[in-house]
């Protein structure tokens, strides 16, 4: 009998059949069926208990890192993410130095010439560059992004750790507050407060931290709610730990990996705002180079010289594809079995 | 089950007057003198004291929010200082053509949403899945933007088949103005498309794994009877939830949409609002679209009660 | 079954016995031969089960017995290929009534499955479709294989919940699942799968999810189904005690494999594999008498299946084994009629009886000092009461209810000793130790260490207080922080509480370890490089780091395979008699209670039923409900007799405690009006004996006489 045997007409393959993971987090075969379930008889799987009687200790199992790593291993999606992404760290850090011209430096005689061995991804109607405006642009979108969601973790993160181990009036009002933040459609509450305090580089640092304090307060929150009621943080209660020790030496080690990857959720979405808010006109301040400014200025010359439209919206979409690819691998390598939300 | 709506009603309601708290500090009060920041600092200080009288600014901040706040719900928007028109027809116009628009796009992404999450959750790890998978997850960081010059360029510019402006006349209906809807809202839907693939998928491959389904196919029956009966009912309730968060996202993505494909929508309205500091049209609209997204989340909490007998009398 | 009943004569495990002799003429209705099912995992392909053979007979219930990872899930849903996408049969083949399994198409598969193939499943709640009524799900059984239409299989569901003794069937069908019991749920799936009196039932754990008492009528239930209709079944269990009320012969595997097959009496009488001989030895033996002995301890662990051992996979630890057991894996071959053995030293395998007082020693725990006993702890009146959902709309006028979980307990513990606490889930057992160590304040009533009354939560203790009461939690997994060391969970008690710097605190962990048979190695493993087992000792070795005067185990073995509960039960043995450390021992488990306890506590719905010795409470007069779980454990001892004595109904919620007695809705000797206005006194006994019961002790005792005989 073949594996193929089971599956009828092939219309609805696989009805219930999980897959055997020998990755669980306790490295046992996680079974839903054909199995036992739960409680003292995992079935069907490796037999996890080891005894300590044994003549020869249990080999030890591998650690959080090297599983993490064997995960990331096995999926070349989030692996060409994580690549992407750092090469185009590299060009937040050091595009200034190594782009080939100046990207201000505007010339009538070059104005929309093609790509060339010259200009590889051709000039824009200024005569500008356009690789050389996209290496440095990626800096105003990291700097910006990176910073508003490095300040919203910074926020957020204390903000859910009270909330949610205080609990009680104080986390109904914390919640209640962050929940008016959350009702807002996050780029309609981008614009409107650009709108009151003008557009400006720190504003927008500040409107990125605005939207995402409430999400990561939130995750925070969860995790404390969760972990509150563990077994070790009770532990560590009736040994008469402080309350702080509780939070950040039990606690928030435990919340690191889905707040990490929650961060870097944020931190893709950031790229995405920043991008809108740049195209709508509101975006990195000059003089710095904007891709979104860049791709709603080039739309009027598209006819004319597609690859000034097409370079940088390219340049968007690989960053943006590559980041949500690493943040979803790590995700998976971190949290495997939890739905994203 | 009346309880439970009216708990929600009560929270949806709570949720919206303390959004308009935030949007009137935030418009009115956190900028200073607004009669300087929308007449410019060299407007006379004449000009600017009549603006101020205008717009009911000597009184104190709480008689204003709740004259403000009473009006609205009256229906009395105000004035748009920029057009100086009256705020609500503009507002109820472009409502109506945000609506045709979002509609389209709806009919778009949530039948082939789910569609394709179920195909990718059938087919659990084969091509399929993982074509549908990270293919959804690149559509959901991509930029509205961006979608819609490269669909432009393609469907427009290349092929010639579809307008790539959609400046459609004020008054025209929707069968009118269909050819001009395609191409925004294949692009509005493709961020929110990706979003109900995923839920749909994560949904479904847990409700696979579940207990009662190995009893539905222990029982016996048909493949397609286990889908249609056991499985979907269960699995597309978290679907719910996403599509009317998706309403929020929506609006964010006809705010950009509206602008590249230069519609008159709602969103472009917001857009021009905010551009010309045109304080009362940004009020209501803003508060329009949080009374829109409070309304769509509270139907779906209702929808999801009435389906999951589970949370019915809660 | 609303009505508590009292059926005295029938004993059904007997007369299950009694019918087995019908079996030779019957022809085998499931027969696996040299079936071998694989995984494909990362780790590469694992032979889950490897070359297993048996047959189940009509009217005849086979059970499945072994530890985790020993295959037998794995073995019945692979005999019937519902196995994951990853699994495959490789070899052998399946017999249902003479037809091969394991060439059928898809098709024809799923004609059987339902039909002549009913499976009962471990978690009665997870089983059924929660967002479809009961009746529709049962209905659909019915007109898919029986051809029936709409009105016809729901009459069908009807008659099959009543066979089932299900009251009121037509209000049950048009519940959800979500709004019944685990024990009602349980009987709605047993219908089910009976619904085309299919050839083969799979009951796959199906009490293991169930309160003890549920259990026992869930139980009682299958064996008188099991005379109506024709199923052959195939009950797989992890439980020996289990297996003695309803299977006539039983198969025990380990990693894979049968070791043994023989009739019930046979394999408790004369097991002809060391294995067997070993389980049999880990399970705590019911004793009345205060004298206490230790348990069979198997050494090293299951192996992983992909490094089985040369020869006989259970040779590295077996006691009996020598070099020829290494060099080949002994088949299992017929050493008496019926009786199968895969072993080849199986005629020096002793008797149970002769091994266990060979095999175990004799625990001198503290010399019973009557009368000196030093009190340590006394709970005075405790309540602990939750607010419960509120009602209503407007913020004034709700309604709030009030959940009383533990609802006015007084009793004491002596130092040096252990007292047992046994209840079901909902007795507020866990609750009372939590407000014991303060974790979960009580809200009413006293609680004193040596004479001093203690503040009522944990952040308002003294660490001197603090350092007295330890505990050591239920959860393995969420027990240690993952994130910290060993050596950390167990370092942070000793310098904040037994005031030793770093390096003293290690040198003492490290001793802590191998207290607790763990080596000092473990010191910078991280918790998830740990078995379960070993997780626990850990906590345990964390507990007793403060040096306390009081550990509260709650239910800390229930979660773990039987070897292992063994293991840790000998080791708190041990401890205690090395430091005269007191416990309160918490458990569901009464054969696990009665081997660790001086004292025992049976707590039902917040409120001590009876209290007293262990020897006095195991022993008539006893409390109604004390008689009804003494009744419904299941030993795995078949030369005890138990009268069914059984309780209808389910645990009222804590919210709505029933007035006078509490117990008097499911009380199988209940009196009438007074039970029901007026609250029980405390009836006196011996030596501290308390029974909170109407009836006079001397009638108790001698209505239950015959409650529990050993022969």
């Amino acid at each position: 009998m073949t594996r193929g045997g089971l599956r009828g007409g092939g219309h609805v393959p696989d009805l219930g059949r999980p897959i055997y993971y020998a990755d669980g987090p306790d490295d046992r075969l996680l079974t839903t069926s054909g199995g036992d379930v739960s409680g003292s008889i995992q079935d069907g799987g490796v037999p996890e208990e080891q005894k300590p009687d044994a003549d020869e200790t249990p080999a030890r199992r591998p650690g959080n890192r090297a599983l993490y790593w064997r995960r990331l291993k096995r999926r070349p999606a989030a692996m060409f993410g994580t690549v992407i992404f750092l090469f185009f760290l590299f060009l937040a850090i050091f595009g200034p130095l190594i782009a080939p011209y100046d990207f201000d430096a505007q010339s009538a005689a070059l104005r929309l010439k093609p790509p060339a061995i010259e200009h590889p991804f051709g000039t824009d109607q200024f005569g500008r560059d356009i690789l050389s405006r996209i290496m440095v642009g990626a800096r105003g979108i990291f700097l910006l992004g990176g910073i508003g969601t490095l300040l919203a973790v910074l926020i957020g993160t204390p903000i859910g750790l009270a909330s949610g181990y205080a609990g009680g009036l104080l986390d109904e009002v914390i919640m209640r507050l962050l929940d008016v933040l959350l009702s807002f459609p996050s780029l309609l509450l981008a614009l409107v407060l650009l709108a009151v305090v003008g557009p400006s580089n720190a504003n927008l640092v500040l409107v990125v931290t605005l939207l995402y304090t409430p999400m990561i307060a939130r995750v925070v929150r969860s995790m404390v709610l969760d972990l509150k009621t563990k077994e070790f943080v009770e532990a560590a209660r009736v040994r008469g730990e402080r309350r702080s020790y509780i939070l950040f030496r039990e606690v928030l080690p435990n919340s690191l990996p889905p707040l990490l990857v929650e961060t870097s959720m944020r931190f893709s979405y950031s790229i995405f705002l920043v991008a809108s808010l740049g195209f709508l006109g509101l975006g990195v301040q000059p003089p710095s180079p904007d891709w979104g400014l860049q791709i709603n200025e080039a739309r009027n010359f598209f006819a004319l010289a597609p690859w000034t439209l097409l370079f940088p919206a390219g340049t968007i979409a690989l960053l943006v594809i590559a980041t949500s690819l690493m943040s979803d691998g790590l995700r998976q390598v971190m949290l495997p079995g939890v739905a994203r939300k | 089950m009346l309880t439970f709506i009216v708990r929600r009603l009560g929270f949806v309601v709570l949720m919206v007057l303390l959004s308009s708290i935030l949007i009137f500090w935030a418009t009115q009060v956190l900028p200073g003198d607004i009669a300087t920041m929308m007449l410019g600092r060299f407007a006379s200080e004449e000009a600017r004291q009549n603006l101020r009288e205008e717009l009911g600014l000597n009184k104190p901040v709480v008689t204003q929010y709740v004259t403000w706040l009473g009006d609205f719900v009256q229906g009395d928007w105000g004035y748009s200082i920029s057009t100086r028109s009256e705020i609500r027809p503009l507002v109820m116009e472009r409502l109506r053509n945000s609506a045709m628009l979002a509609g389209v796009a709806f009919a778009i992404f949530v039948p082939v949403g789910i569609l394709l999450g179920l195909l990718a959750a059938l087919r659990r790890n084969s091509w399929v899945d993982q074509t549908i998978s990270v293919g959804s997850l690149a559509f959901i960081g991509l930029p509205e933007f961006v979608s819609g010059v490269v669909l432009i360029s393609i469907f427009s510019i290349k092929l010639g088949w579809l307008p790539s402006q959609s400046a459609i006349e004020p008054s025209s209906g929707f069968v009118k103005a269909f050819p001009y809807l395609i191409l925004p809202a294949i692009t509005v839907a493709l961020t929110t498309l990706a979003y109900v693939v995923r839920m749909t998928r994560s949904s479904t491959v847990d409700v696979l794994q579940t207990d009662y389904v190995r009893t539905a196919n222990l029982k016996g029956l048909p493949p397609r009877r286990v889908l249609f009966t056991h499985v979907l009912r269960n699995s597309l309730l978290p679907t719910i939830t996403v599509i009317a968060i998706s309403v929020g996202w929506l609006i964010g993505g006809l705010i950009v949409t509206e602008s590249v494909f230069s519609y008159p929508g709602l969103g472009r309205l917001v857009l021009f609002g905010v551009q010309r500091r045109d304080i009362p049209l940004i009020q209501a609209t803003v508060l329009l679209i949080v009374v829109i997204y409070g309304i769509a989340n509270l139907l779906a909490d209702i929808l999801y009660a009435v389906l999951n007998p589970r949370i019915r009398y809660t | 079954m609303d009505s508590p009943s009292v059926t005295p004569d029938i004993a059904p495990g007997s007369a299950v016995l009694g019918a087995s002799s019908a079996g030779p003429a019957a022809l085998p209705v499931l027969e696996v031969e040299g079936l071998c099912i694989e995984y494909e995992t990362e780790r590469g392909v694992l032979q889950a089960v490897r070359n297993v053979s048996l047959s189940v007979n009509r009217h005849e219930s086979f059970g499945l017995v072994g530890e985790s990872g020993s295959g037998k899930s794995t073995l019945a849903m692979g005999a019937i290929r519902y196995l994951a996408a990853n699994g495959r049969v490789t070899a052998g083949s399946v017999r249902l009534n003479g037809v091969e399994l394991l060439g059928l198409s898809d098709k024809e598969l799923r004609s059987l499955w339902g039909a002549s193939i009913g499976v009962v499943y471990q978690s009665p709640l997870g089983a059924l479709n929660p967002s479809i009524q009961i009746g529709r799900q049962l209905a659909e059984v019915a007109r898919l294989h029986l051809g029936m239409d709409r009105g016809a299989a729901r009459q069908r569901v009807g008659e099959m919940l009543a066979k089932v003794a299900m009251p009121d069937p037509e209000a049950v069908m048009k519940r959800y699942p979500h709004q019944l019991s685990g024990g009602m749920l349980q009987r709605c799936v047993i219908a089910m799968a009976l619904m085309t009196n299919p050839a083969l039932l799979i009951m796959d754990e199906p009490t293991t999810a169930l309160d003890v008492t549920t259990q026992a009528v869930v139980l009682d239930l299958v064996a008188d189904l099991k005379r109506e209709f024709d199923s052959a079944i195939l009950y797989i269990t992890h439980d020996l005690g289990v297996i003695t009320k309803i299977c006539e012969r039983v198969g025990v595997m380990y990693a894979g494999e049968f070791m043994e097959q023989a009739s019930l009496d046979a394999l408790f009488h004369r097991p002809r594999h060391p294995y067997t001989l070993d389980l049999l030895g880990c399970v705590p033996r019911f004793e009345t008498s205060p004298q206490k002995r230790s348990l069979v301890t198997i050494p090293g662990s299951i192996p992983r299946l992909d490094e089985l051992p040369h020869g006989c996979i259970f040779s590295p630890r077996c006691g009996f084994v020598r070099e020829a057991c290494r060099a080949a894996r002994p088949p299992l071959l017929e050493v008496e009629p019926d009786h199968r053995a895969a072993c080849i030293r199986w005629e020096v395998v002793p008797p149970p009886a002769e091994y266990l007082r060979e095999a175990t020693e004799s625990l001198d725990v503290v010399a019973p000092t009557a009368g000196k006993d030093v009190v340590l702890v006394e709970v005075d009146g405790s309540k602990t009461h939750f607010k419960g959902p509120a009602r209503g709309l407007i913020p004034g006028r709700r309604t709030r209810r009030w959940i009383r979980a533990v609802d006015g307990v007084s009793l004491t513990v002596e130092e040096g000793q252990t007292l047992g606490i046994v209840g079901e889930s909902g007795s507020g057992k866990t609750t009372l130790a939590r407000a014991i160590i303060g974790l979960t304040p009580a809200t009413d009533g006293d609680i004193r260490l040596r004479g001093r009354s203690l503040e009522r939560s944990t952040g308002r203790r003294k660490r001197s207080v603090l350092k007295e009461i330890q505990m050591v939690f239920q959860n393995p997994d969420a027990s240690l922080n993952p994130t910290r060391s060993v050596g950390d969970a167990i370092v942070r008690p000793l310098v904040l509480l037994g005031d030793l710097s770093r390096e003293q605190a290690r040198k003492r962990a490290e001793e802590l370890l191998l207290s607790v048979s763990l080596p000092a190695t473990y010191f910078d493993r991280l918790p998830n490089e740990l078995s379960g087992g070993e997780k626990q000792r850990v906590a345990i070795a964390r507990a007793f780091a403060a040096d306390p005067e009081l550990i509260l185990c709650d239910e800390p073995i229930s979660s773990l395979d039987v070897s292992v509960q063994g293991a840790l039960m000998n080791l708190l043995m041990k401890l205690q008699a090395e430091r005269r450390t007191s416990y309160v021992f918490i458990s569901h488990d009464l054969s696990a209670v009665q081997h660790l306890s001086d004292t025992i506590a049976v707590v039902y719905l917040g409120l001590v039923m009876e209290i007293g010795h262990a020897v006095d409470v195991l022993t008539p007069p006893f409390h109604p409900y004390t008689e009804a779980l003494l009744s419904a454990v299941p030993l795995a001892d078949p030369d005890i007799k138990q009268t069914p004595v059984r309780l209808g109904g389910t645990v009222p919620s804590a919210m709505d405690v029933p007035s006078g007695c509490r117990f008097h809705p499911r009380c199988p000797r209940f009196l009438g009006d007074i039970c029901v206005d007026q609250e029980p006194p405390w009836r006196e006994g011996d030596a501290g004996h308390h029974i909170y019961c109407h009836i006079p002790l001397e009638e108790l005792a001698c209505l239950q006489a015959e409650t529990l005989v050993l022969t």
